[in-house]
């Protein structure tokens, strides 16, 4: 279990805080999904809890640990972290994902390194790009790769800064299932920053609602309310039901409001398009 | 595990084999055009006696010439060929710069001031005109490298204090700061020449040359174990490197301190670039060039790039040394010119078919 505890953080003491007070906790198997309009201080957040801005205020226990008095390699061998922004080095595939191995390496990558690599390639279904450059792939595809290797450190908590930001549809669902299925194999808490909410819905377990550099919401299911998401996004969403999934409906400059009569059915949505349209 | 993984590891181990044979293969260029580079010259020497004289059993006309004059030569050409490229190698990778080298944070120009400020104020050149190629000499040489080589170093000292004065400067920052000292340091050398006599001027322009041949067994011996000191270092730190070319927060994400990395790195780099220069001379474009041939066959993974890049180093500084050497024989050209001059071309060459690499 991964517990964040009071972080608080400013880049600079003479501006506002960035985050405030943060505590939140996620269990093993569990992803949680990080959420809050642009500035709202979630990728600071990730960072923090990865010790790459060290917070002013706070700690990370992992499994009771304090996360800040380890050493950056044993740190590296707890959490993972993939950013928002990743350069691609000019290796390949299979050095590139080696890197996650980088923590438990003593002098070069042994057979068991190499072989968690390609188990890794194989489920991320990476395998036919293994020896290209990352450079020569698709934004997606190295994005895959940059959550490769942070799987590749089988760390118990892994922090993902809008992991399926470059992705196609197809990609966004196949990467999250992904996460999930190992996170579940492997126990492991996930941390991830999204701004599709229907993918949040979709895939995580509990919400963290960042405003104004504090928790705003903090919940399972229930949490994912209209008035939660209005109130940090500043957006009116209308909320149907779809086969039993939940499916959020974003309508940015007017407040529709349901008729009475009108149930929350995707006929319903087709009304109400048409009305704001 | 399955077929399919097992072929994916063995194609992977290929892959590497390739990389491992391209550094043997850079090893064996290097020893052979070292022994040509030992018995070539106005003293022509067949390579069968160049062998017995290393090993002691030459006639003793070539065993002089071979031990005491080409050997050293070729061995300062190695060993300064290789410090040059791994710094440069490792600088380009910590400041996240493909234009970084030695001359790029000033150590060369520090050292040149240095050079000028131990020839022109400590008296440590004078002029003796035996013959064109032997124009100018200097005299007391060790005021001379000892200057170049504490201000080679002095450029670095500045960048790495401003670094810790002011946290949050970045490799960008740090480059910048290099610039601004290189340019202070062209600037103090040209004022101090402009109050210098033509005498004392030539003794500087001369020790800018660069010269090879000036650095006897004992000055080797330092610049060796500089070498080995900071090639062990590099390699340590080889894992460190590969993490880094995925950016900075990543790589602290995978254990990396990179701050420390970064200073450590820098401050050997030039340390180990600077104990070069100031022996023998502004050796330019080596260090820039040489990791930029090797980035394209083994790509930008440092396992492999620290080690080829030191062999493409003393490889090409052999090889414009002997160019050098013959090309006009018995006038020596000086090594700093023919590694810009050999070196710009091949440098074009690499820029216009692109930095692509097969990693």
């Amino acid at each position: 279990m991964v517990e964040v505890r009071n972080m608080t953080f400013a880049y600079d003491k003479t501006t506002r805080n960035i985050l405030e007070d943060v505590s939140f906790d996620i269990q093993r198997n569990e992803c949680i999904a990080i959420l809050g309009n642009n500035g709202a201080g979630k990728s600071t957040l990730l960072k923090c809890i990865d010790r790459i801005c060290p917070a002013e205020k706070g700690v990370v226990l992992v499994d009771s640990q304090n996360a800040y008095k380890m050493s950056r390699t044993e740190m590296a061998q707890n959490i993972a972290y993939v950013p928002q922004i990743s350069t691609y080095a000019n290796m390949t595939v299979f050095d590139s994902i080696l890197l996650g191995r980088k923590p438990y390496i003593k002098w070069d990558a042994t057979t068991e390194d190499r072989e968690i690599v390609s188990d890794i390639i194989h489920k991320m279904k990476l395998d036919s790009f293994a020896l290209r450059t990352v450079s020569q792939l698709s934004g997606g595809e190295a994005q895959k790769v940059m959550l490769a290797r942070a799987l590749a450190q089988q760390p118990k908590l892994l922090l993902l800064d809008e992991p399926t930001s470059n992705l196609d549809p197809r990609n966004q669902h196949e990467v999250l299932q992904t996460v999930k299925k190992i996170a579940q194999e492997n126990n492991i808490c996930v941390a991830i920053i999204i701004h599709d909410l229907n993918l949040a819905i979709r895939y995580c377990d509990r919400f963290v609602f960042l405003k104004d550099s504090r928790v705003f919401s903090y919940g399972g299911l229930d949490t994912m309310t209209p008035e939660n998401i209005e109130a940090v996004y500043q957006m009116h969403v209308h909320i149907i039901d779809y086969m039993g999934i939940p499916v959020i409906v974003p309508f940015p400059d007017e407040k529709v409001t349901v008729k009475s009569g009108e149930t929350n059915s995707p006929e319903n949505l087709c009304g109400i398009m048409a009305r704001v349209r | 595990m399955s077929n399919d993984r097992i072929t994916q590891l063995q194609l992977y181990d290929a892959f590497i084999r390739r990389k491992k044979l391209t550094f043997a293969i850079s090893v064996v260029a290097t020893i052979v055009i070292a022994l040509f580079a030992v018995s070539a010259g106005s003293l022509d020497i067949p390579i069968p006696e160049v062998i017995k004289s290393l090993f002691g059993k030459g006639e003793p006309q070539s065993q002089i010439a071979v031990m005491g004059i080409r050997l050293p030569r070729v061995v300062a050409a190695i060993i300064v060929g290789a410090t040059l490229a791994v710094s440069g190698a490792v600088m380009q990778c910590v400041l996240q710069n493909p234009l970084a080298s030695a001359s790029t944070i000033g150590v060369s120009q520090g050292a040149a001031f240095g050079a000028a400020l131990g020839i022109i104020v400590f008296g440590g050149g004078v002029v003796n005109s035996d013959s064109a190629a032997t124009a100018v000499s200097i005299n007391n040489p060790y005021i001379v490298t000892i200057c170049a080589f504490v201000c080679g170093s002095l450029s670095t000292g500045v960048v790495i204090l401003l670094s810790q004065f002011k946290k949050d400067l970045g490799p960008g920052g740090l480059i910048l700061a290099g610039v601004a000292l290189s340019s202070l340091f062209t600037g103090c050398s040209t004022l101090l020449q402009y109050f210098a006599d033509e005498t004392k001027i030539s003794a500087v322009v001369f020790w800018t040359f660069g010269n090879l041949g000036s650095a006897g067994w004992t000055e080797l011996l330092i610049l060796a174990v500089v070498l080995f000191a900071s090639l062990a270092y590099f390699l340590l730190n080889r894992w460190n490197y590969n993490a880094m070319e995925s950016g900075a927060d990543t790589a602290k994400s995978l254990g990396v301190n990179t701050r420390a990395v970064i200073l450590i790195s820098m401050a050997i780099c030039s340390l180990a670039a600077a104990v070069a220069v100031s022996f023998v001379g502004i050796i330019s474009f080596v260090g820039l060039v040489a990791p930029h041939i090797m980035r394209r066959f083994v790509g930008n993974d440092y396992r492999y790039l620290i080690p080829c890049s030191a062999v493409a180093g003393a490889l090409l500084l052999i090889l414009a040394d002997t160019f050098g050497r013959l090309i006009i024989a018995p006038v020596i050209l000086p090594i700093g010119a023919i590694t810009s001059f050999l070196g710009a071309p091949l440098f074009l060459y690499l820029l216009f078919r692109g930095f692509k690499s097969n990693g």
